[in-house]
Parts: structure tokens; C-alpha cells; sequence
């Protein structure tokens, strides 16, 4: 068995990135994820990295861009406004496939919002939040212990396929403290980068990072060089969690800080006979089609939750793809979705569904 | 027969696209020359910016990043700050360097962040056609400053130099021409020590080469040197604005 420490979730976040070898990490303090940049503030220096508050979140990204570029592991954290300024460089690295690890411990929005628990920006985050076509996985964990083990894959993940991985937390997750036990030693993949820019060293053709492609039949074949990766991303790296799905007639789909509601939710439920079940997206993108092409046969409602007006429910509708209705339960601005509210509501959808 | 004169080994043959009677070229090879000189284009990353020389990297042949528009100090400092025993230089025009990146060549200089600018002030934007940058003089004309700069609608043209000497970061800030050979001489020194600073980790350099646009300025290319004697030197002077008793 591994260490057991007590830890924020933030903390837990930058303890497993060092774990998984990154030892670089830029960013710009906002709440409620600074702790992210405490933590690496404090231990990166001790491990010969390099924690290096920048000028503002453009900078920091743009940081990651370089370090990223020379094929090391490198990071950065933010919050919601923080990441709207960081799409630039995301584009950028997902046009010149660079890979890095964003965190994004989500706050309510828009505008400056609050400082309170949201998943207001699965849009920016899943439907591409700067220009251009592009894609980014995103992971959605739903503890501190996940938090942790999410992160040492998102390093794995962004070796693996060149590309940006975004955590997508929220102020809760953040802000929490839970019991994580950590694995003795990380399994790092080990990718060749012979695409790093690390200098030449006279024994090889130059390295060039760009985005730029002038020519159009040039930009439209790298284009469909990135639509391939994301399918092959989209046909290997799927990830959820079927939770009580067994025998279920009416699923919730949430993810993070909500399916752990949801988890308390069902347990009520099944004390009044109703037989509920969860999907639980673990990527957001991709988006698990195959979660629900497994409950289809039984299934028949849906019923999904966010801290939101409706983002995730839009891939739900197209997952479901009409073999079932899918309902909306939603709260904004930093509430928190209540369990009594949320199980009147299934009450609703099996009398109308079920027991009509 | 021996070979006297040469293309700089750290310059590939492929030919420029920039425009007859721009300085481009010169500001290119000065910077192989250093490179060739001190022995280090195996080890140096070069970031090209957005502008003219955004796609410097076909001239270069060292390993480049391409990178958003303003932000190559940033870029630099992640690939100096994860690999401190290369060499890094950025390439960058006025509007790049002195309007939309204003914050991050500051905080570069500021940290001492032991990179390379090289700085191209050409007094105008040439890629999207001649707008206004932040180093036009007054009453001069561009696209966006059809009737002239003046200082009550539009401001007044930053001094780069003059800005970050003010910074204990900044270990060698220079500003020198490219208008004639004599300045251009003058002006490979000035590259070359900056890349020197920069090997022997003494910190921040810069140097800020006053460059033509004949195209965006409508002038000739004569006519081009010329006003860079008669107009912007005048304006922005040049000399050491830091480092000058700094031994490389």
C-alpha cells in the first residue's frame, strides 16, 4: 500500500503532476485554485524544477507553449476568467500539437462570477474555447483520490497524442480535503519526442514548432491530420463510470462534484423503490457514447444533472439520440444542485414514464 | 581561388520573401553571422513572432518556435526556463514587441530572464499593411493615420530602450541602425554581444535595430536608408541604454 496523506484537492493535484515527472509549471494566482501554484512553489525548487509566477495568464500559457515545445512535462492552473485568456495559447498548441496539462478548477460565470462551484464552462472546455477546429481531452474527476490519479494519466495522455489535456474541476473538488493514497511509483509512458525543439545539435534536420500554414491544401491536410488523431483518441481513451446500472430504469449523467450527489441521490431512491442508476463521464472529450449504448435497452429516462444552464446535456441528447427522453436539472451562479430537489424530480419522470 | 565572403552557414538557402529594400535580410544575416561566429546554432532555439518574419524559421536553420502574436518573450522564457543551457533569441517587430506584447517583454526584462531580443522598429505594422505601431513617428502617415500621427488623437511613440533601461533586470540593452554599412557593422557587434551576454548567463539583452519599410513608408529603397538616417534617428537615438561597461 502506498502513502496516505490528508490533502487538498488542489494539492493533490500538484503533488501528482511532480509525481508524474513534471517539474515546470507557470501560472497566475486566481480562486480557487492558488493552492495548486502554492504547493509548486514550495516543492518544485526542491526537486531542481522551475515554479515561475508570470505577468498574467497569457504569459504563463504561452510559457507552457515554449517549455512544452522542448518536450518536457509542464503545467499550469487557472479558473475560469483565468482560462478564457488562456485559449490563445491553446489553439496555438493544439495547431502545433504540443502537449501540456491545463487545469481548470471551474468557478460561476460569466464575466468576473464568483468564487463559488460551477461546471459553466464544459462548453469552452469540450467544444473548443479558442479558434479553429480543434480538440482537447478533457477529464473530469470526482474526488481528491481521482484528482490525483487523473492527473498522472493526463501527462501519459498528452505524451501519448501530442496534445493539450484539461482537468476539469470545480471549487469544491479544489477546496476540499480528502484521504489520497498514492501509488509507490508512477507508471510514466515513455514516448520518444524526436519532435522537440532542443537544438539541432548539428545531428539532425531543423525542429519547427508552428501553427502557420499559408498554403490552404498545406492547413486542410494538417487539419485532417488532427480529425484523425481525435478519432483515434475518440475509438481508445472513452472513460465513465456505470454506477447501481444493473437493473436501473432511469439514469442520472453527471460527472465531478455532482455524480458524487447523485451517488446519495440513488442510495434515497432505492429506499422508495425507484431504481436509479448514474453515468458518469469521466472524459468529457471524448464524450462516452458507449456508457449509454449500453443502458439504452433498459433505460428509459434520463435525467441530467449540472452545475449549469444545460451544457453536457446537448452530448447527452446526441448520445441518447432520441432512444429515450432527457430531462434537466440544473443550478448556476455557484449553487449547488439539492438531492431532495433533484429526487422529486425522478419522482416526476417515473410517473410519467414508468408508472403511468 | 579562396572564399572571402559567404551566406552565414546558420541561414538556409532558401530564398526571402520580404520586400526589395527591407532591412529583413541584413537583421537575418547578422544574427547567423553571431551565430556562426560564436559557434552555437546547434544549441540555440529561436522563436519567430507574428509579422513580416513570422515564418523566419525557413531562414534560420536552427531549431524555431512559431508563437502568438506578442508573446515570444513568454515562449522564450519556457523554453530557457526548461533548458538554461541553450540559447534562445526572439525575433520581433514594433507592433509585436511594443503594442500587443508590451506586458510580456517588460516582465521578461524585468525578471532577467537570460534570453535574446532581437528587435526590429521599422516604425509601422508591414505585414497587414502599414497601420499605425506604437514606434510611428509623429506626424507620419500610415493606413490607420491617414492625415498623420498627432499626439492628441493618437499619442506618442514608445522608446523601447530608453523603457526597459529603466529595468535592474535588463543586463544590456542597445540600439543601433541598419542604414549604412558602417551602422551595419556597428550593428553586428551589438547582436553578437548580446548573444555573449546571453552565453555567459549574465541576463536580459536587447538590441533594437532601426529598419526600413519601403513598401508601407512609400519610398524607394534609397529613399528608405535615408529616412532613417534623417527621421527616426533623430527620434529614437542610438547608443548603450544599458551594459555599457558590461565585459562579454
Amino acid at each position: 500500500m502506498g502513502q496516505r496523506l490528508l490533502m487538498k484537492g488542489n494539492e493533490a493535484i500538484a503533488e501528482a503532476a511532480i509525481r508524474a515527472g513534471c517539474f515546470h509549471y507557470f501560472g497566475y494566482p486566481i480562486t480557487p485554485q492558488t493552492e495548486i501554484a502554492h504547493y509548486m512553489a514550495k516543492k518544485l525548487p526542491k526537486v531542481g524544477g522551475v515554479f515561475l509566477q508570470a505577468e498574467s495568464e497569457i504569459a504563463a500559457v504561452n510559457m507552457v507553449y515554449g517549455a512544452g515545445s522542448t518536450g518536457i512535462r509542464v503545467m499550469t492552473s487557472s479558473s475560469s476568467p483565468g482560462i478564457s485568456l488562456k485559449q490563445e495559447g491553446l489553439s496555438y498548441m493544439a495547431g502545433s500539437q504540443v502537449p501540456a496539462v491545463v487545469v481548470n478548477i471551474v468557478r460561476a460565470g460569466p464575466g468576473l462570477g464568483g468564487i463559488q462551484p460551477a461546471q459553466c464552462d464544459y462548453f469552452q472546455a469540450c467544444k473548443g474555447g479558442g479558434h479553429g477546429d480543434y480538440r482537447q481531452i478533457v477529464l473530469a474527476p470526482s474526488s481528491v483520490q481521482e484528482l490525483y490519479e487523473l492527473t498522472v494519466e493526463a501527462f501519459n495522455l498528452a505524451d501519448r497524442y501530442r496534445i493539450v489535456v484539461m482537468i476539469l474541476g470545480d471549487g469544491i473538488l479544489g477546496q476540499m480535503m480528502e484521504v489520497v493514497e498514492f501509488r509507490d511509483k508512477e507508471e510514466i509512458a515513455d514516448i520518444e519526442k524526436p519532435w522537440a525543439v532542443t537544438g539541432h545539435g548539428g545531428k539532425r534536420k531543423q525542429n519547427v514548432i508552428t501553427s502557420i500554414h499559408l498554403d490552404p491544401a498545406v492547413l486542410e491536410k494538417m487539419n485532417q491530420n488532427l480529425q484523425d488523431k481525435y478519432r483515434l483518441i475518440t475509438e481508445n481513451e472513452c472513460r465513465y463510470e456505470l454506477y447501481n446500472s444493473e437493473d436501473a430504469e432511469v439514469f442520472i449523467v453527471a460527472y465531478g462534484t455532482v455524480a458524487r450527489i447523485a451517488k446519495s441521490i440513488i442510495e434515497m431512491a432505492k429506499n422508495e423503490g425507484l431504481k436509479v442508476g448514474l453515468i458518469r463521464p469521466i472524459t468529457l472529450w471524448p464524450f462516452p457514447q458507449e456508457a449509454f449504448d449500453k443502458v439504452k435497452d433498459r433505460a428509459k429516462a434520463f435525467l441530467t444533472v449540472e452545475m449549469s444552464s444545460g451544457q453536457m446535456i446537448e452530448d447527452v441528447r446526441l448520445a441518447v439520440n432520441g432512444t429515450g427522453p432527457v430531462y434537466f436539472h440544473g443550478r448556476m451562479g455557484g449553487m449547488v444542485p439539492n438531492k431532495f430537489d433533484i429526487l422529486a424530480q425522478i419522482k416526476e419522470i417515473y410517473s410519467r414514464h414508468i408508472n403511468s | 581561388m579562396a572564399i572571402i565572403f559567404q551566406k552565414p552557414k546558420a541561414l538556409k538557402d532558401t530564398s526571402m520573401h520580404y520586400c526589395p529594400g527591407c532591412t529583413h535580410g541584413i537583421a537575418h544575416r547578422l544574427v547567423a553571422e553571431a551565430m556562426d561566429e560564436l559557434n552555437i546554432e546547434g544549441d540555440t532555439i529561436g522563436i519567430a513572432s507574428v509579422g513580416c518574419s513570422y515564418n523566419s524559421y525557413d531562414y534560420f536553420g536552427c531549431d524555431m518556435i512559431q508563437c502568438p502574436h506578442g508573446r515570444a518573450p513568454a515562449v522564450a522564457t519556457g523554453v530557457k526556463r526548461s533548458n538554461p543551457d541553450k540559447i534562445v533569441f526572439t525575433y520581433q517587430g514594433d507592433g509585436d514587441l511594443a503594442a500587443i506584447g508590451t506586458a510580456e517583454i517588460i516582465h521578461a526584462a524585468a525578471r532577467g530572464e537570460n534570453i535574446t531580443v532581437i528587435f526590429i522598429n521599422n516604425t509601422i505594422y508591414g505585414m497587414t499593411s502599414g497601420q499605425m505601431a506604437p514606434t510611428t513617428l509623429l506626424n507620419q502617415f500610415s493606413t490607420t493615420t491617414p492625415y498623420g500621427r498627432q499626439a492628441d488623437l493618437h499619442g506618442f511613440p514608445i522608446k523601447v530602450c530608453e523603457m526597459l533601461a529603466t529595468l535592474e533586470g535588463a543586463a544590456y540593452i542597445e540600439r543601433v541602425s541598419l542604414h549604412d554599412v558602417k551602422h551595419i557593422r556597428k550593428a553586428k557587434e551589438a547582436v553578437k554581444k548580446a548573444f555573449k551576454v546571453q552565453q555567459q548567463k549574465k541576463g536580459f539583452s536587447l538590441v533594437e535595430l532601426l529598419s526600413t519599410c519601403p513598401t508601407n513608408w512609400g519610398l524607394n529603397p534609397v529613399e528608405a536608408l535615408n529616412r532613417i538616417r534623417d527621421e527616426m534617428i533623430p527620434n529614437y537615438p542610438l547608443g548603450v541604454f544599458r551594459g555599457e561597461s558590461l565585459e562579454v
